[in-house]
């Protein structure tokens, strides 16, 4: 009985560490990304608040507790404040089961919260449980712009959720696992997993910008088009709840990405030759490969424009689903022919699809830049226009 | 994980509610519509939206269940080969039959 106390107080202790290092981490993310959007727009970036502003997140925060919290008459009292705390807590909980380093690595304990045998099951589902946050946020504020912010937002998360899904069914064929210590183990032993499965890996990255709302698919906060989306009507800590959810949303992307295609928090195998057991560093790797995922993220803020609400649906339905499905069944004939002797012919030609993708990015444009249906002239005129 | 992460929110929503000033006007609780109460008013009232997105959560649920069904297969996969290859196959293009329906009726486009 008393081990079972112990247990369960180390994870909450695991957790509540968790939790405030991915709140600190998101308060320095958005200064970060200001500061590095700055520096691509040659311009400082906030330098004032702190030395180099780094005491801008906490002055944000302070602020932001202090703010007066508005509800709009309209809205449903229960709803409105409830959909924040679901949105963030799905986004901090997904974050969880991501290891940080082989077991008993953590001052004799698992650096995890916990460990599924189906991890990436559970990631996905509460993913999809992050949707509800932004959806319910949206309807309950009562008003028109977060409605349709809402209704966009939770559209284009469950489109490519599906992609999300299907990328990563390659990877699965060729690990045979579905809990991330074991895709970390197989990829130590036999190379990072980018190397067979770089189609599903481009899939899957394009699919992670749109499921976090990232530029070039952030339709849902499209300030010059529907004012703030689902976040209008929310003010204070609500706001900034969602802003977290979104931020930590991303890092778990950041995480995943780095887990399943980048060899999680093994290093190099090169470099144990420099230094030995370099490889095995706990932890550094993994944040280190965040990180660069992160300054992705932003690096790609800075340079994309945004795509239109239908350009942004076919292109999810029309090129990232099927790609994945025929990246699946590229891996599945491989697999079945093949055998998993020589992966490296795999890797071939997943390498193709990936130049596939980048010359029918550019080939096939017309599928998703053009409307193939027009609404009749006539009709629209009739019905006084929209 | 998931009691303290929805912790941390009902705590943060709690400061603020206990910190925060309370000075609302009628005017502060309008809703965003130009300064003007929204028409038909409220949650859920007179509010239509377009057929689509209930179309595109009709594919997502279509497609989300082939992909559940997948999960299984691919973990298992390296077992069952070659005959879960074939199976697979036969599996995937009776959605790709769908699939190019609801491409060829135009679903997925949004005119």
């Amino acid at each position: 009985m008393p081990d079972l106390i112990a247990t369960l107080l180390i994870s909450l202790l695991k957790a509540v560490l968790v939790v405030l290092a991915l709140l600190t981490t998101f308060a320095y993310m958005t200064l970060i990304e200001r500061r590095l959007l700055g520096r691509m727009q040659l311009r400082p970036g906030p330098n004032r608040v702190g030395p180099m502003g780094l005491l801008q997140p906490a002055a944000d925060a302070i602020k932001s507790i202090f703010k007066e919290d508005l509800t709009v008459t309209l809205a449903d009292k229960l709803v409105y404040t409830l959909a924040p705390i679901i949105a963030i807590g799905m986004a901090l909980t997904a974050f969880g089961g991501i290891p940080a380093g082989p077991a008993g690595s953590l001052f004799g304990e698992n650096p995890w919260v916990y460990s599924l045998d189906a991890g990436i099951l559970a990631l996905l589902a509460l993913t999809s449980m992050g949707v509800y946050g932004i959806f319910l946020g949206g309807w309950a504020s009562g008003s028109k712009y977060p409605m349709l912010g809402a209704l966009r937002s939770s559209a284009q998360m469950i489109s490519y959720e599906l992609g999300m899904g299907l990328s990563i069914l390659g990877l699965l064929m060729i690990v045979g696992t579905t809990s991330f210590q074991g895709i970390v183990g197989w990829q130590a032993q036999n190379g990072v997993l980018l190397l067979f499965q770089s189609l599903g890996f481009a899939l899957f990255l394009i699919s992670s910008f749109a499921e976090v709302n990232r530029t070039p698919f952030d339709l849902p906060e499209a300030e010059q088009e529907i004012v703030a989306g689902y976040l209008t009507e929310y003010s204070a800590i609500k706001w900034a709840l969602f802003q977290m959810a979104e931020y930590v949303n991303m890092i778990t992307a950041s995480a995943v990405m780095a887990t399943l295609f980048f060899g999680g928090w093994k290093g190099p195998q090169v470099l144990n030759a420099v230094i030995p057991g370099m490889s095995d560093w706990p932890i550094v790797w993994l944040v280190a490969k965040i990180a660069f995922f992160l300054f992705l993220f932003i690096w790609v803020r800075g340079t994309l424009p945004r795509l239109r609400y239908d350009q942004l649906m076919r292109f999810g339905w029309k090129l990232i689903l099927p790609l994945a499905l025929a990246n699946t069944v590229m891996t599945a004939a491989f697999l079945a022919f093949r055998g998993t002797g020589g992966l490296w012919f795999l890797g071939v030609l997943s390498l193709a699809g990936l130049l596939a993708l980048l010359v029918m990015s550019d080939r096939v444009r017309v599928l998703w830049n053009q409307p193939t249906v027009r609404r009749p002239e006539s009709e629209a005129v009739r019905a006084g226009g929209d | 994980m998931l009691l303290v992460a929805l912790g941390i929110g009902i705590v943060a929503v709690l400061a603020s509610a206990l910190l925060g000033p309370k000075k609302a006007s009628r005017a502060k609780l309008m809703a965003y519509e130009s300064g003007n109460d929204p028409e038909g008013g409220g949650v859920g009232i007179g509010q239509r939206f377009p057929v689509h997105f209930y179309l595109v959560a009709m594919l997502f649920i279509i497609f989300d269940i082939e992909t559940a069904f997948f999960y299984p297969l691919a973990v298992a996969y390296q077992k069952l080969i070659p005959f879960a290859f074939f199976e697979a196959i036969t599996f995937v293009l009776l959605l790709l039959v769908g699939y190019v329906y609801i491409l060829k009726k135009k679903v997925l486009e949004w005119a």
